[in-house]
């Protein structure tokens, strides 16, 4: 029994990852390897401001001090930092007018990926900045958005016409010493998205950035920055991508999300980069610093990510509750299946009176898998009646992966209410007969049950990607079974 | 419909069914009594496919095709249902849901579309009707939460959901009030046809006040030690299975 048990865990856990093509487009590159040129190098492409190249400078004399972080509960082999190319592009990258000047095969590589860079096709009602390798090649309602004031555009673009805005927001949520990541996506991002939303407007479409690597040996470092003034909503959307290949390839990304009094973010992301193939060869390796401030009064952030990509992940997106009464969200589904591993977790730190956090976080581990679950709840002095509840469920697929939590709780207020409660369970022999007798298969028996175990998370996701995340789910743990 | 003959099955190396001989035609409704630990849910167990069960000798036929060599789901699709004994709980996977991916893998098994969701809200209306299952039921997760007699009611819900031609009830009875059970067994006796077949297995001869059968069967020791009329259940009733041990002990 045991034995189909593993036979059906197999052929579930080994689906094929369907992004694994690489479209042929016309790169430019730098050199490989990272030192004050290459980050002269990559400010003079972009043509930055003064302050912009400082501030790469300052981060790259930091990082240099700096060491890789080891307490994770990660395998991760040695990394060379010389070895990657910390810049590419694909080469027609006029200014675009109209989607008639974006490169054929850019737009097939995200027509391919089920991402419309045409308006007027998107019945959806999504804008998109579309960024491939280091660079953003096209934002879709840009216009229309600016009619309400909203500025949605590539962080390239943003530096450029918007440099008060990003001098003042860029590194306020997470400074450029921040870890060893960060400080080093300071020094060398390329792109990303910026988002701000003016005082009292509420977004009337999701933002969504689209992030793919494409060329080999390079490392992605995008940043995005997102401001909501007062009173302001918005939800904004993140995927991911990547092609099929045998090396490993580093994605060190930052996100920073400013939240002004009343103000309400939404923070989506189903990060899909390929997880390297069932014996653990290639895959991306996802260290990704996001962080949130919740700056003013009744202010509100809510990150919620459904990963399933990646051979190593290493991702805390967390809050600071700054503003009195503000609240901050983390729903988290985290899938790893063969060889993966993913430490991955939140941070909510309790500053402002009132202020509430909620924590749900399913793992499931499947194949050889290792899963952990790395959070901290600090409640500051002064943090009057906050409260935070956490729950953190482990799910196990047969007998060869592993489920780790971490939970740390810091209270340094005695008014505070801090919960925590984790299971660890498995998916029962009799709950799959059970659906077996009911005439389910076997695949969708497990389909079904996991779906139902991530369903207070996937409920969070804006309609259109919950489907493709239930879909992703499923995808992910093709044939593993049992 | 079912013919088995001379089944001999095992679980973990340990013969509990040592010969089984029964017979089933449409219309009919079997009773299976027997003292615990006499193979009746064993029984259960391998005519729906249960894994842990081994089946070591003989033949079970269901409408003509051998049995013992379908999937458990290919069993459902074939309209066997098994009431079970300790009914399943799933989190987070509504009943809604369950019923609906239930019914349209069985309809795509046989070759028709998915079933139109009013048509499926319609049927699922008529159904709780019939087994008199509180509304809310059926919007919560899969028997997550539910009650003892809640359960039992849910599984026979799902059988007039899934109108099976064999259905296969599983100690139905047991931890019933006589209430609940005289809706459960209300609900088997609507869902009755000519067409159609039931196994009822229990313990007690009290639901056999409400589900009449059409012969009663008494296991002991993996066996069929006697077959006979409902009157047999009256009997047994009366004196209890040590009449039965004693003569089989011998």
């Amino acid at each position: 029994m045991q034995k189909e048990q593993d036979k059906i865990l197999n052929d579930i856990t080994q689906g094929d990852y369907k992004y694994g093509f690489y479209s042929d487009i016309e790169m430019e590159t730098i050199p490989k390897g990272l030192n004050e040129d290459i980050v002269r190098m990559i400010s003079k492409k972009k043509n930055e401001p003064d302050f912009m190249l400082e501030y790469r400078l300052k981060a790259f004399r930091h990082w240099q001090s700096m060491k890789m972080p080891d307490w994770a509960h990660l395998k991760i082999p040695e990394i060379d930092y010389q070895d990657i190319i910390y810049y590419a592009a694909p080469k027609n990258k006029p200014v675009l007018d109209s989607l008639d000047d974006v490169d054929p095969e850019v737009k097939e590589t995200f027509d391919k990926l089920g991402i419309s860079l045409d308006e007027q096709k998107r019945l959806t009602g999504v804008a998109v900045d579309a960024v491939i390798d280091s660079v953003s090649v096209k934002t879709t309602f840009k216009e229309t958005l600016a009619e309400l004031g909203i500025i949605f555009c590539s962080f390239t673009d943003a530096v450029q016409e918007h440099p008060d805005l990003v001098k003042k927001y860029m590194g306020s949520v997470v400074p450029y010493s921040d870890n060893f990541f960060a400080t080093l996506n300071s020094a060398v991002f390329s792109d990303g998205s910026f988002c701000y939303i003016p005082r009292g407007v509420r977004c009337p479409m999701e933002l969504s950035t689209y992030f793919r690597i494409n060329a080999a040996n390079t490392g992605q470092f995008e940043r995005t920055l997102i401001i909501a003034d007062e009173g302001s909503y918005v939800s904004y959307l993140e995927g991911c991508t990547a092609p099929q290949r045998d090396e490993n390839q580093l994605h060190a990304a930052i996100v920073e999300i400013v939240a002004m009094e009343n103000a309400e973010v939404k923070y989506s992301t189903v990060q899909n980069w390929y997880p390297g193939n069932k014996n653990g060869v290639g895959g991306i390796y996802n260290f990704v610093t996001k962080r949130g401030i919740c700056k003013g009064d009744n202010s509100k952030i809510s990150w919620t990510q459904v990963e399933t990509g990646s051979a190593i992940t290493w991702k805390y997106p967390s809050c600071i509750l700054k503003g009195n009464n503000s609240v901050g969200e983390f729903y988290s589904v985290a899938v790893t299946n063969n060889h993966q591993q993913a430490d991955t977790g939140t941070k909510m730190i309790h500053i402002g009176k009132n202020t509430k956090s909620l924590i749900i976080s399913k793992g499931i581990s499947a194949g050889k898998s290792d899963n952990s679950y790395r959070g901290l709840v600090k409640v500051l002095k002064n943090a009057e009646n906050a409260r935070n509840f956490s729950q953190c469920d482990s799910l196990l697929l047969g007998d060869r992966c592993g489920a780790h939590t971490f939970p740390h709780i810091e209270a340094d207020n005695p008014g505070a209410i801090v919960e925590h409660e984790a299971t660890t369970s498995k998916i029962g022999e009799d709950q799959i007969f059970y659906c077996n007798q009911r005439g389910i298969s076997t695949e969708d028996a497990i389909a079904l049950i996991v779906n139902g175990y991530a369903r207070e998370v996937l409920n969070k996701l804006p309609m259109e990607f919950a489907v493709e995340a239930q879909k992703l789910l499923q995808i992910s743990l093709e044939g593993s079974v049992g | 419909m079912l013919i088995i003959k001379d089944l001999h099955a095992e679980i973990d190396g340990k013969e509990i069914l040592k010969g089984i001989n029964l017979e089933l035609n449409a219309g009919e409704v079997h009773a299976i009594m027997g003292p615990n630990g006499s193979g009746k849910s064993t029984l259960a167990a391998v005519l729906s496919g249960r894994e842990l069960v081994k089946v070591t000798k003989g033949k079970v036929l269901y409408k003509g095709n051998n049995l013992l060599e379908m999937s458990p789901e290919k069993r459902a699709h074939a309209g066997i249902f098994l009431g079970f004994q300790y009914p399943i709980e799933i989190p987070g996977v509504s009943m809604i849901n369950f019923m609906k991916t239930a019914i349209n893998e069985q309809r795509k098994a046989k070759g028709l579309e998915p079933i139109n969701p009013s048509d499926f809200l319609k049927l699922m209306r008529e159904k709780k009707a019939l087994v008199d299952m509180d509304s809310s039921l059926t919007s919560r997760s899969v028997n997550e939460g539910f009650s003892g007699g809640e359960k039992k009611r849910n599984e026979i819900f799902q059988m007039a959901m899934l109108e099976p031609d064999l259905a296969i009830l599983d100690e139905t009875d047991s931890g019933l009030d006589i209430d609940a059970l005289r809706t459960v067994a209300n609900g088997v006796n609507k869902l009755k046809t000519s067409e159609n077949a039931s196994i009822v297995i229990t313990h007690y001869q009290r639901l056999l006040d409400y589900i009449i059968p059409d012969r009663v069967h008494v296991l002991y020791k993996g066996k069929i030690v006697k077959s006979s009329g409902k009157e047999l259940a009256l009997e047994l009733e009366e004196k209890g299975y040590d009449w039965i041990k004693k003569e089989n002990d011998k």
